[in-house]
């Protein structure tokens, strides 16, 4: 059984199917990539897992509890953390207190009215927060604005901040989107480095050279429906995912 | 001490020194000089600093942190002005149980406009402040007579029961104390020329003051101020981070209304007498008015910029044409003339046009209000001084914390 099941999805937009039956099993520990061209519905998909939209039918089971009618913020307490495609931080705030943040969201829940301890006394989060940041290397940067980050340290620091909570599973929505090369590497690094700690990981990417280095298996989505999946060496030579995806050039 | 880090310590015991000290310090121009009509050390206009310097700090806790503009908050402190005067009225001329009942009422009514109002965010949720700031004005104003007493404003009257004070009276109206000690009373201090008013009303209002001060300071350090920063900055990544960012705003829409009400109560406590213009759009104007000219964020900010604003509104609006002759009154008689009419527009009447040609200096020049123009002549101090890296490195990250 998988920790994630995703069981006959439909999601209509007025006249537009944006997913149809869609069908997906992801086991635990895997690093599961989810590709297709552009509007095939992975991003809709995975909108659909985190809460931010509600399949129209269909169930999705998150470690044996349905995810269906869920606030945002009740899924991530369930452990599912959410890379987006441009980081999403807190740009106004440091970088350690970025990281403190989630720390103290699965410390202390949704909400909690603790207006009276201080958050520089508080050392235990804040040393986990640190760890955190020696981790992805950002560490000597703890103290700057993370909106003066590069493109590629604001996604180290997005994936500091799902990482801290230990979630049980990581979703990626292109995590290498508008990087250099050499940052794309970088993070490839970081991931495979992540990937050490067995967190299940969704990955949703339009860079094969990506998908590839990381995923242990694969779905290709076309026009709303998964239309092929397996082990990368599988993909890589089906015929029907090259017709959809490259029109038909090998990968 | 406190549990206040050095920086926030040093501080707090500014302020605290400057309320303390206020009766001098407003009063630097000798009693019957030309000066003199600078001085603002009277009781009146001190209490009002620290009464809407209070407005300020609450106000701050939730526009400052989160973001959220509301421009409704004069209403929570009309209701906390109208709880006040009826405990005045019902229960005892003693301003302890009017200013509590005035938080508590100003608290239930903002958690209730607070709930509806925060399903909007931005210019919707302003505009749902204000709309039902301007229905709790209209409603005080003429529907709810029996309660507000309308348009005359609920005061006093002799045959109130004041169920808890014994004394007979005697024909007049008794005044608000803090158990005996009156609020009008104080005494005067002759130094030479120099007269200083210490007043026991603007004292009460003062250690208050500076014990919500002490709590905002407490709620800016905290965890949960963490979190209304983080709701400023970006809430959908906050709720994607297992925090669901509406409790908390509600709980600093409310947090923030009982300030006002604590306002509004003080007010009544030095005077009491709560009108429904109270309640009027201006008077939330104002609040914003303050809170960005000194500086929104920040935790000093609000009570300078409470200040400038009222320091203006009753010093300037007391200079007219004849003083400014006088003080023309070296220059031949046409220049004498020209000059009163160049600047007659900018004082008495027209001190909001003075206060308002300000904001929009501050608003464009210095963004971070009254607090960042202290920060940027500090350092140029402190490069003067030599030390420059320091002042320049510490200045990026200085904004939240001051």
């Amino acid at each position: 059984m998988g920790i994630l099941e995703v069981k006959g999805v439909n999601k209509r937009f007025g006249g537009l199917k944006a997913l149809d039956e869609v069908n997906i099993n992801v086991e635990a520990g895997a690093v599961h990539a989810i590709i297709g061209p552009n509007g095939a519905g992975k991003s809709t998909l995975l909108n659909c897992l985190v809460g931010r939209l509600e399949p129209d039918t269909g169930t999705v089971d998150f470690d044996g509890s349905s995810l269906l009618n869920l606030q945002p913020h009740e899924i991530n307490q369930l452990g599912v953390s959410r890379v987006f495609q441009t980081p999403e931080i807190f740009s106004d705030l440091d970088l350690l207190e970025n990281v403190m943040i989630p720390t103290l969201a699965r410390r202390d829940g949704p909400f909690k009215l603790d207006a009276w301890s201080r958050v520089d006394h508080l050392s235990e989060v804040r040393e986990r927060a640190e760890e955190l940041l020696q981790d992805v290397g950002l560490f000597e940067k703890r103290e700057m604005v993370a909106s003066s980050l590069s493109r590629g340290d604001k996604r180290r620091l997005e994936l500091a901040m799902c990482l801290v909570q230990d979630p049980k599973l990581l979703l990626l929505d292109e995590p290498t989107a508008g990087m250099s090369r050499a940052d794309t590497n970088n993070t490839i690094d970081l991931l495979k480095k992540i990937g050490e700690r067995g967190i299940t990981k969704i990955v949703i990417e339009h860079d094969m050279h990506v998908v590839f280095s990381l995923a242990n298996k694969i779905s290709v989505m076309a026009q709303g429906t998964v239309i092929a999946e397996g082990k990368p060496e599988d993909i890589k030579g089906d015929p029907r995912v090259q017709e959809a995806y490259l029109g038909g050039a090998h990968l | 001490m406190l549990g206040l880090n050095s920086k926030d310590k040093t501080l707090f015991l500014i302020v605290l020194a400057l309320t303390m000290f206020a009766p001098f310090l407003l009063n630097p121009f000798p009693e019957g000089s030309e000066l003199a009509q600078f001085n603002a050390g009277y009781p009146d206009l001190m209490q009002r600093f620290v009464i809407f310097g209070i407005f300020a700090i609450g106000f701050n806790i939730l526009f400052g942190l989160t973001g959220y503009l509301s421009f409704g908050h004069a209403a929570f402190l009309g209701v906390g002005s109208y709880a006040g005067v009826w405990m005045l009225k019902l229960l005892t001329m003693n301003v302890v149980p009017a200013i509590i009942v005035s938080v508590i009422f100003a608290g239930l009514f903002s958690a209730v406009v607070g709930y509806i109002s925060l399903r909007r965010s931005g210019i919707y949720f302003s505009i749902l402040t204000l709309a039902f700031a301007q229905m709790s004005f209209a409603l005080a104003y003429s529907v709810l007579t029996p309660i507000t007493n309308g348009e005359t404003g609920l005061q006093l009257a002799l045959n109130d029961p004041r169920i808890l004070d014994f004394d007979a009276a005697d024909g007049s109206l008794p005044a608000t104390n803090f158990f005996g000690i009156e609020m009008r009373d104080g005494f005067e201090l002759a130094l030479g020329p120099w007269l200083f008013t210490f007043n026991f009303g603007y004292y009460l209002c003062a250690i208050i003051m500076l014990i919500a001060f002490y709590i905002s300071i407490r709620i800016f350090r905290s965890p949960f101020g963490l979190m209304l920063r983080a709701v400023k900055t970006n809430q959908q990544r906050l709720r994607f981070t297992g925090k669901n960012p509406k409790p908390h705003t509600l709980a600093a829409f409310i947090i923030s209304g009982m300030y006002a009400g604590l306002a509004g109560g003080l007010m009544v406590a030095m005077d009491p007498l709560a009108g429904a213009e109270r309640m009027q759009w201006t008077a939330s104007g104002e609040v914003v008015l303050m809170t960005i000219l000194g500086g929104a964020g920040t935790l000093i900010g609000p009570v300078l910029g409470a200040g400038v604003i009222k320091y203006f509104e009753n010093i300037f609006s007391k200079i007219n044409d004849n003083v400014l002759y006088n003080w023309f009154s070296f220059l031949p008689d046409g220049m004498q003339d020209a000059f009163v009419f160049m600047i007659h527009p900018f004082i008495g009447k027209g001190w909001h046009l003075t206060l308002g040609i300000m904001f929009m200096l501050v608003v464009i020049f210095l963004p971070g209000g009254v607090v960042e123009g202290g920060q940027r002549l500090r350092q140029l101090f402190s490069r003067r001084g030599g030390s420059d890296s320091a002042g320049g490195a510490s200045s990026a990250k200085a904004h939240p914390a001051e």
